[in-house]
């Protein structure tokens, strides 16, 4: 039976009546690979449009519909040697780009004006300690007024806009000052114009928003940037499912599955969807859903969770609504309790700036009050008081944050760790113990050989080459031996049992110790596969092994004094030797979702700041629950979508890189806290003095605002030494 | 000091012409394929051989 693929799911009409689609391209290696990619799509009979987005990694194409089909379009990317994952894109990464281009459009109105003003200021100023005339300051004044007001309305919107939100629900956030101190100043500045006055602070208020939009920018550029990674990584991760239509088997993205739909799921593919067993048996591995290593037996009518590994035998499922299943019902109800319970923990930024708003206003106030007593008049002492608003605006505040996220969210990409919430590198930094799940992050989330060095090599090599013709989760897992990647010949598979053919005239069979005849000792925590060449056989044990360095990476991390423990959803047989071998003391198997749940609340009533680290579908909640969570890419879905930052690579060396980097990215957030607040503590004096001139408050804000993104940029090094 | 009557206007003219052509740039999605851009420079492919 010839298997069709049906990629509908991802084509979307253009303007133009013709259909589009976009794919993340995995393989792309240099510039050279534009050209190559491009080419090799275009010259697909039907393709209008193919346009490679090398930032992103993703490839638009278009075509006629009729002439091609999307499958033809992946199957020219494949003969080019890269792999083209389709995806729809998500509205929230569509909503975010606008607003980026929103964000850029307001930085650019106000970077011009900035420029603009500045050329008039400094002849103003200039103009005052020698012989300007009264009218050319005039004629200046009402110039740089022509260009800010009108700037000001456009590029201060996101701050009025915000600060409208926050007053409406009777609260104030940095937004508040900000859009207070601008309009305030906008607004005097046109008074002392009018008045014929020698200051006037357009440039200042201008300049200010640039800043503050810088600020913004980056801000927004990280999270726009993990946000596309993670859409990637996500469409590489879909996998296609077998949906039986009639007695058609058509290859569909799981994603478009509906309730009620029939799919085929063969022995070592992943079920694409919640359901229900209609025919078949089989044996599923539900380690990704319970953290359970011990395999499952199923038949006709049982339920099976999406991401279950399905060993033995090929299963025809009835999709059910997802949801449906008691056990992700459970998973959601604890779910949505832990990530209440979460939105507690504040921001760095929020709570700077939740002290500071009140401040600046009563600051400003006081000024007035305490001119006005002095018995100077309402003019001066109002001058005055917005000056201090001017000055005390948050140009450095804004960006002592933002800019070392974006500077240590890019030593982390390099290190392999991709953010999920922007905050999470504060999160990070705090953290003083940490508990990790066992099955599929402390060991690798595939199976492996577990002694390849204690089998004879020879029979080894041969059953990792035959391996390379089944598909049974056991023999890819011993194919990953195989130094030679050439199936033999002839290899004949017996579904169930194993496969066998002949190799240098003598039959060799792998699989089953029935299937070999072989008498195989009970293994208790490795799954065992036999192989039999004539007379000579081994039994090859398999089992999850720790990831490589391990040891090393729980080593460094008691180094540096934080607590580990160990909970596992597996048996606790299957716990211990592990925790023994990483030497952790504390750790507990069997535990159920709620469980985890229930010692990590434990942990944190005691003031523990807890990283979660895991990956199964059981580990979601808990995960919510942590003060911080790190997933590894293989983790489930759902799993995976709320951990705060996720993992690549198969080592556990990015969760030290990560804590290493945050904590000095932390460090780095401090310090220009720090700089930023020294800075206020001398300018707002003079503020209060009366003594600042539209040059002191340029000079200020720009200097402050330097010297703060030059410190964030320290946080660039790559973690672990490397670079 | 008459020549700032047209002078300041030149002036803003030139910055208003770069802000548009920079909002025009944004707009026809010349800044969202930074890295791509630089690489598609040294490419030939679009010179018919």
């Amino acid at each position: 039976m010839t298997e069709t693929l049906d990629l509908s799911h991802y084509a979307r009409p253009m303007a133009d009546g013709t259909l589009g689609m976009e794919l993340a391209v995995e393989g792309i290696a240099c510039g050279a690979c534009i050209g190559r990619i491009e080419h090799a799509v275009k010259s697909v009979p039907g393709v209008t449009e193919a346009r490679l987005n090398f930032t992103n990694r993703r490839l638009h194409v278009a075509w006629s519909p009729g002439l091609t089909k999307p499958a033809a379009i992946l199957r020219a990317l494949e003969d080019g040697g890269y792999h083209g994952h389709p995806f729809v894109p998500m509205r929230a990464e569509q909503q975010e780009a606008a607003e980026a281009r929103r964000l850029t459009r307001c930085l650019a109105v106000a970077g011009f004006a900035a420029m603009n003003i500045m050329l008039l200021s400094v002849s103003v100023w200039s103009g005052n300690v020698t012989d300007i005339t009264p009218e050319t300051r005039d004629f200046f004044h009402w110039a740089s007024a022509l260009i800010a007001l009108p700037a000001a309305a456009y590029a201060g919107r996101p701050f009025f806009a915000s600060a409208w939100r926050a007053l409406r629900s009777r609260s104030l956030n940095m937004d508040v000052p900000i859009s207070l101190g601008v309009i305030l100043a906008l607004g005097m500045s046109l008074v002392e114009t009018v008045n014929h006055a020698e200051h006037a602070y357009f440039d200042s208020a201008i300049m200010l928003l640039f800043f503050l939009l810088v600020g913004r920018a980056l801000d927004h550029a990280v999270r726009r940037k993990t946000r596309a990674v993670a859409g990637n990584l996500a469409a590489l991760k879909a996998e296609n499912a077998h949906r039986l239509d009639g007695g058609e088997i058509v290859s569909v993205p799981s994603a478009a599955l509906r309730t009620g739909d029939r799919v085929l799921v063969k022995p070592g593919e992943r079920v694409p969807a919640d359901g229900i067993v209609l025919g078949g048996r089989s044996e599923l591995d539900e380690s990704l859903i319970t953290g359970e290593t011990a395999r499952r037996a199923v038949m006709s009518g049982s339920a099976v969770y999406a991401g279950s590994m399905n060993y033995s035998g090929a299963l025809t499922l009835n999709v059910t609504a997802a949801g449906g299943a008691a056990l992700i019902d459970e998973i959601e109800k604890l779910l949505e309790k832990a990530a209440s319970a979460k939105s507690r923990a504040m921001r760095l930024a929020d709570r700077a700036s939740r002290i500071y708003a009140p401040v600046v206003h009563l600051t400003a106030a006081l000024t007035f009050a305490g001119w006005v007593i002095a018995g100077a008049g309402i003019h001066d002492a109002v001058i005055t008081a917005i000056a201090v608003l001017i000055i005390t605006c948050p140009c450095a505040l804004a960006l002592a944050i933002p800019a070392v996220q974006v500077v240590a969210s890019g030593a982390l990409f390099r290190a392999n760790v991709i953010l999920n919430a922007g905050d999470a590198i504060e999160r990070l930094a705090e953290v003083d113990t940490i508990v990790f799940d066992k099955t599929g992050t402390l060991t690798l989330p595939e199976p492996r050989v577990v002694d390849a060095a204690a089998l004879d090599p020879q029979l080894l090599q041969m059953a990792a080459r035959l391996a390379l013709s089944s598909r049974h989760p056991l023999a890819v897992a011993l194919s990953r031996e195989a130094i030679a990647r050439v199936p033999f010949d002839g290899a004949v598979e017996e579904p169930g049992q194993g496969v066998r053919t002949l190799i240098d005239g003598i039959e060799a069979r792998l699989g089953s110790p029935q299937f070999c005849d072989v008498m195989a000792p009970d293994a208790v925590h490795a799954s065992t596969i036999c192989f039999r060449h004539g007379g000579r056989f081994a039994v090859i044990p398999i089992t999850q092994k720790l990831r490589a360095d391990a040891i090393d990476v729980v080593n460094a991390l008691r180094a540096r004094m934080l607590d580990l423990h160990i909970l596992s959803g597996d048996h606790a047989d299957a716990v211990a030797p592990v925790a023994r071998v990483l030497g952790i003391a504390h750790w507990r198997g069997g535990l159920k979702p709620a469980d985890k749940i229930g010692y990590i609340e434990t942990l944190r009533g005691s003031g523990r700041r807890v990283l979660m680290v895991g990956d199964g579908l059981n580990d979601a909640p808990s995960l919510a629950a942590a003060h911080v969570s790190l997933s590894p890419i293989s983790a489930a879905d759902l799993t995976q979508a709320h951990a705060d930052a996720v993992f690549l690579g198969e080592k556990l060396a990015p969760v030290l890189d990560a804590i290493d980097a945050a904590r000095r990215a932390r460090t780095l957030m401090t310090q220009n806290l720090w700089l930023a607040a020294i800075y206020n503590a001398i300018a707002v004096p003079v503020a209060i003095a009366g003594a600042v001139t539209p040059l002191i408050a340029a000079a200020a804000m720009s200097g402050s605002s330097l010297l703060v993104t030059l410190n964030a940029l320290r946080a660039g090094r790559a973690p672990g030494g490397q670079k | 000091m008459n020549v700032l009557v047209y002078l300041v206007p030149t002036a803003l003219g030139l910055g208003l012409a770069g802000l548009f052509a920079f909002l025009w740039a944004l707009k026809s999605g010349q800044y969202s394929d930074v890295d791509g851009a630089a690489l598609r420079v040294l490419s030939d492919d679009d010179v018919e051989n």
